[in-house]
């Protein structure tokens, strides 16, 4: 028997989800775009396996947001979730609820260069060389990458979406 | 190999040795040290002495060896760093750069009173010693900044660290309004040097200062650097070749 309590959890799991799979798509694919805003046009709780794995963890954490909740719907306005730490800056979110519906997804922090404006010191820039980036298939121990920044990205949106559901 | 993650401080933990002689103890007790660097230096929890800075209920006077040790490291990375690395943002002190690598560099001395082969890795900032399981330098990958399920280039490493700085989330990009191509942006920073705490900290610097990091990293004697742009092209300091192994 699924309560109605379950079904708008899974409902917010939904959301999150979803926005996080455009996230990773963004991130994955887009590397190289403006990546300032994501934007969700639906909110049809249609799950699939994966994207409902996706959204376990941070479903489960924003458990208290679910059992508080008395409502169906997501109530419209603009949340703003806690900054979370992706180590080498903050991540934080503002999610639009309009309609019921998440619609939008803003990054109000998110690790970037600082003020550029900062003086360097007289480096002159030496040539360099330069090549096009390209796979590397050789077997490896470890690999060398710059710190997740989806795990704050979740975390912070989950706490946006818990306060639209207050 | 004897290989153990963890989640500790928001990121994964890897520890690798080649055999299991002692591997076991040495692994258990670098998690526990990471366990109790977050609680003593996390901003997000509310006991540690960061929170407690913060709020001002814990004064100089009171600092522990360790965190002075630590702010020393700090004080030191801003100046090397023309003040790109600072623990200081809009009067908030957050230490999160420097703890990374600081952390990463205590771990390999608890794991060097058992083995000296080994390899420690917190977040992608890698630190290793002595030889893998092949008994070969350690070979580490540096993954593309646009599909994570890739590397880019294989450095192969002994008693060297390296760390990556860099996000895939970018701001504005800035458009030349002559050809309307994006202009530079860079979107990941890779150093190798001997120390973790170093790679770190100069990673960290060299990516916030955009397409002039790396000539900051050509010009630092004992550092090498690999800069991914926005135009999927990479720049490399003229001593990198040596670590790196060729495409086969």
């Amino acid at each position: 028997m699924i309560s109605k309590k379950t079904l708008v959890s899974l409902g917010a799991g939904a959301f999150i989800a979803l926005t996080f799979v455009i996230y990773s798509i963004h991130q994955r694919n887009e590397g190289n775009q403006a990546v300032s805003r994501v934007t969700a046009s639906t909110n049809t709780p249609s799950t699939t396996p994966q994207v409902h794995d996706a959204a376990q963890a941070p479903a489960a954490n924003a458990s208290q947001a679910g059992s508080a909740s008395s409502t169906a719907t997501l109530k419209d306005g603009s949340y703003t979730g806690k900054s979370y730490d992706a180590f080498y800056g903050y991540i934080q979110v503002k999610a639009t609820v309009s309609g019921g519906k998440l619609t939008d997804v803003q990054f109000l922090d998110y690790p970037q260069d600082r003020d550029n404006s900062i003086r360097i010191n007289q480096v002159a820039m030496p040539l360099l060389k330069q090549q096009a980036i390209q796979a590397q298939s050789a077997q490896v121990d470890g690999v060398s990458g710059a710190t997740d920044t989806s795990q704050a990205f979740v975390q912070s949106l989950s706490d946006a979406l818990a306060q639209a559901r207050a | 190999m004897i290989k153990q993650n963890r989640i500790i401080m928001g990121m994964p933990i890897t520890l690798m040795v080649p055999d299991s002689h002692g591997s076991h103890t040495a692994m258990a007790e670098v998690f526990e040290f990471f366990r109790r660097v977050d609680q003593t230096y996390s901003p997000f929890i509310e006991t540690s002495h960061v929170s407690k800075i913060n709020r001002q209920e814990l004064v100089e006077d009171d600092y522990s060896n360790e965190l002075r040790e630590i702010l020393d490291l700090a004080e030191q990375a801003k100046r090397d760093t023309d003040g790109y690395f600072d623990v200081w943002h809009d009067s908030v002190f957050d230490p999160s750069g420097i703890v990374k690598g600081w952390a990463i560099d205590r771990a390999a001395e608890i794991m060097r009173q058992y083995t000296n082969d080994f390899y420690v890795e917190a977040g992608g900032d890698i630190q290793v010693s002595g030889a893998n399981d092949q008994q070969q330098p350690w070979r580490i990958g540096v993954r593309n900044p646009f599909n994570r399920d890739e590397n880019i280039a294989v450095v192969s490493l002994d008693n060297h660290a390296i760390a990556t700085s860099g996000t895939a989330i970018r701001g504005q990009h800035i458009y030349d309004p002559v050809t309307s191509r994006p202009l530079t942006d860079i979107v990941s920073l890779s150093v190798i040097a001997p120390n973790i705490i170093d790679a770190d900290r100069m990673a960290t610097a060299a990516f916030a200062m955009g397409e002039r990091g790396i000539a900051f990293i050509e010009n630092l004697p004992g550092y090498e650097a690999y800069m991914v742009d926005a135009g999927r092209r990479a720049t490399l300091t003229s001593g990198w070749e040596r670590f790196q192994l060729q495409p086969a």
